[in-house]
């Protein structure tokens, strides 16, 4: 196994946060941030608590998630479509180096940077809204699958994409309308039945319901779904990696 | 010995349906500065991306040194760095963190004294820290040059390395080029600058519509296909060639005043020395003398441009 190459990738990546702090970790924990203040600790505190958890808190989980999937795509995608845009990715083709081990160079650091982001905004939340976590390490289990999942989620993007504008298009047009619409702001058991039976065809909603059952022991859905749904995900992320670099779409002519 | 690259029977034909190579064989020797030329879209390129990994081959197979390119590649790319014809670098990156990350790509533990080295040897250590989009073209071709090298690799693949690049640095390759080859490693050269190939080449290879159509000793090439010509210059102008000297392909300038005597390279001086003997007979005398011999470039030219 390639190790020096592997930790090449990753420290190149992690070297890209560092020289972009505002754009990778400032920017988005400024934004949640907002939301807290806002939603939790403003308009939060004239709303009624939702299956017995205060809205301010009931918000943070969700809140944390929709950061989670958006950086983590937006990292990993911009990770690999950079050397293919610049041309650089000759060099990764040309190194004796496998696919497994590209991957885990850029999945690896851009989930690593999603958790990363994760715990800061966990910090700052605990800032603005009185939470608890009940089951730390599902907290964590969750937070570590569903940062690498969504992370081979955007290293596809990023292989996909051939230009800057669908490089922006999954993550703002149809993962953050389905994060809004799995359950952040909101328990989904709220909904009219059609509603609530329709938004059980979002995948984000059993992301959302196992996340805020490690912190309140409340969900939508039950654990083993959320787990399953979450695996899953994983697990067609893995093979539709696995089927770009068997026949180099995008990558090898 | 076993060559530092054999090529058997390789093809590509893309998805577009563009065959740009057919049938190609080809051994590179180890240890020496092997040419390829060809013109533009012939097939160079793709035949370097094909050795080195990123684009994969329709038919045929690759040995580098001694490993399959494909069932065996990490061997195969550990011993080969390139540097490709265009300038593909992270412009926000610095140069000592560019290098170092290409040595660590290719599986080599970090040597800081070696790289240190390397960029010395590349006149870019004052620029170590500097980050490449603040760097001359020129430097960043070096800093190309430096990455390739990185992993001390024993085969150096040069697509088009001197593109762009002003006289003096091109020299400074070209010595640069001397060391590596003088320290054991191979190098494949693709150019368009003929002097480029003349100057440094051990051996040259011309494709053509992605066919190799020779492949020749440099300086027996030169002897083969290159050509002299020794110009008089009368002392009086001639109105024709005299019937006496019509057994030599000589020919007579619009003046009269030059007489042009053009030889194979593979003929040898006695013709000369006859030929100014039958000069002195016939009574035509002559107050200079001077020989040239085509360029590598006249003889690439006729290659790609003969029928077959």
């Amino acid at each position: 196994m390639n190790l020096y190459g592997i930790r090449a990738i990753y420290l190149f990546e992690m070297a890209r946060m560092r020289r972009t702090l505002m754009q990778s970790v400032a920017s988005p924990v400024l934004s949640t941030a907002l939301y807290f203040v806002v939603f939790g600790s403003a308009i939060g505190s004239h709303m009624v608590s939702i299956d017995g958890v205060s809205y301010g808190a009931f918000i943070v989980p969700g809140m944390i998630m929709l950061a989670l999937l958006t950086q983590s795509i937006s990292n990993a995608s911009f990770g690999i479509y950079m050397p293919r845009f610049t041309g650089t990715i000759y060099e990764i083709h040309s190194a004796p180096i496998s696919y497994v081990e590209i991957v885990l160079g850029y999945v690896g650091a851009a989930a690593t940077k999603s958790i990363l982001l994760g715990a800061i905004m966990l910090a700052t939340a605990r800032l603005c809204v009185p939470f608890q976590i009940e089951h730390p390490l599902w907290m964590v289990a969750f937070l570590v699958l569903t940062a690498v999942t969504f992370s081979l989620f955007g290293f596809i993007i990023g292989i996909w994409a051939d230009g800057f504008e669908k490089l922006q298009i999954v993550p703002l047009m149809i993962v953050t309308p389905l994060t809004f619409l799995g359950g952040s702001f909101y328990s989904i058991d709220m909904l009219p039945p059609f509603w609530r039976t329709l938004s059980l065809f979002n995948p984000v909603v059993y992301l959302i319901s196992g996340f805020r059952w490690s912190f309140y022991g409340v969900a939508d859905v039950g654990l083993p779904l959320s787990l399953g749904m979450t695996a899953l995900f994983l697990v067609l992320c893995m093979a539709g990696v696995r089927w770009i670099f068997r026949t180099g779409y995008r990558l090898k002519s | 010995m076993q060559p530092a690259i054999a090529i058997h029977g390789l093809s590509k034909t893309y998805a577009s349906g563009l065959t740009a190579l057919r049938d190609v064989n080809l051994e590179i020797r180890r240890g020496e500065i092997f040419a390829l030329l060809g013109p533009n879209g012939a097939g160079k390129t793709t035949l370097i991306s094909i050795i080195c990994g990123i684009v994969t081959p329709s038919e045929g197979r690759v040995l580098a040194d001694g490993h399959d390119i494909i069932a065996d590649y990490r061997a195969a790319r550990a011993g080969i760095g390139l540097v490709p014809q265009e300038l593909s670098t992270d412009a926000f990156e610095n140069v000592w963190d560019t290098v170092t990350f290409s040595r660590g790509l290719f599986g080599k533990p970090a040597d800081p004294a070696y790289i240190e080295k390397l960029l010395r040897e590349l006149s870019l250590w004052d620029k170590r820290d500097s980050r490449i989009m603040a760097l001359s073209g020129g430097m960043k071709r070096r800093v190309m040059i430096a990455k390739a090298l990185s992993h001390e690799p024993r085969i150096l693949f040069l697509d088009e390395p001197t593109a762009g690049v002003d006289v003096e640095l091109r020299r400074g390759m070209w010595d640069m080029m001397r060391r590596l080859r003088d320290s054991g490693v191979t190098i494949v050269l693709t150019t368009h600058y003929i002097e480029e190939a003349q100057e440094m080449a051990d051996r040259i290879g011309v494709i053509r519509r992605g066919e190799i159509i020779l492949v020749e000793e440099k300086n027996a090439l030169m002897a083969k296909l290159g050509k002299r010509q020794l110009t008089l210059t009368l002392n009086a102008p001639l109105a024709r060639i005299p019937q006496m000297l019509q057994d030599y392909r000589l020919e007579l300038s619009e003046d009269g005043g030059r007489l042009v005597y053009t030889y194979d390279n593979r003929e040898h001086g006695g013709d000369i020395a006859r030929l100014l003997q039958r000069l002195g007979e016939v009574g035509i005398e002559f107050k200079d003398l001077s020989s040239s011999e085509s360029s590598l470039e006249d003889i690439f030219v006729s290659l790609v441009h003969s029928p077959s």
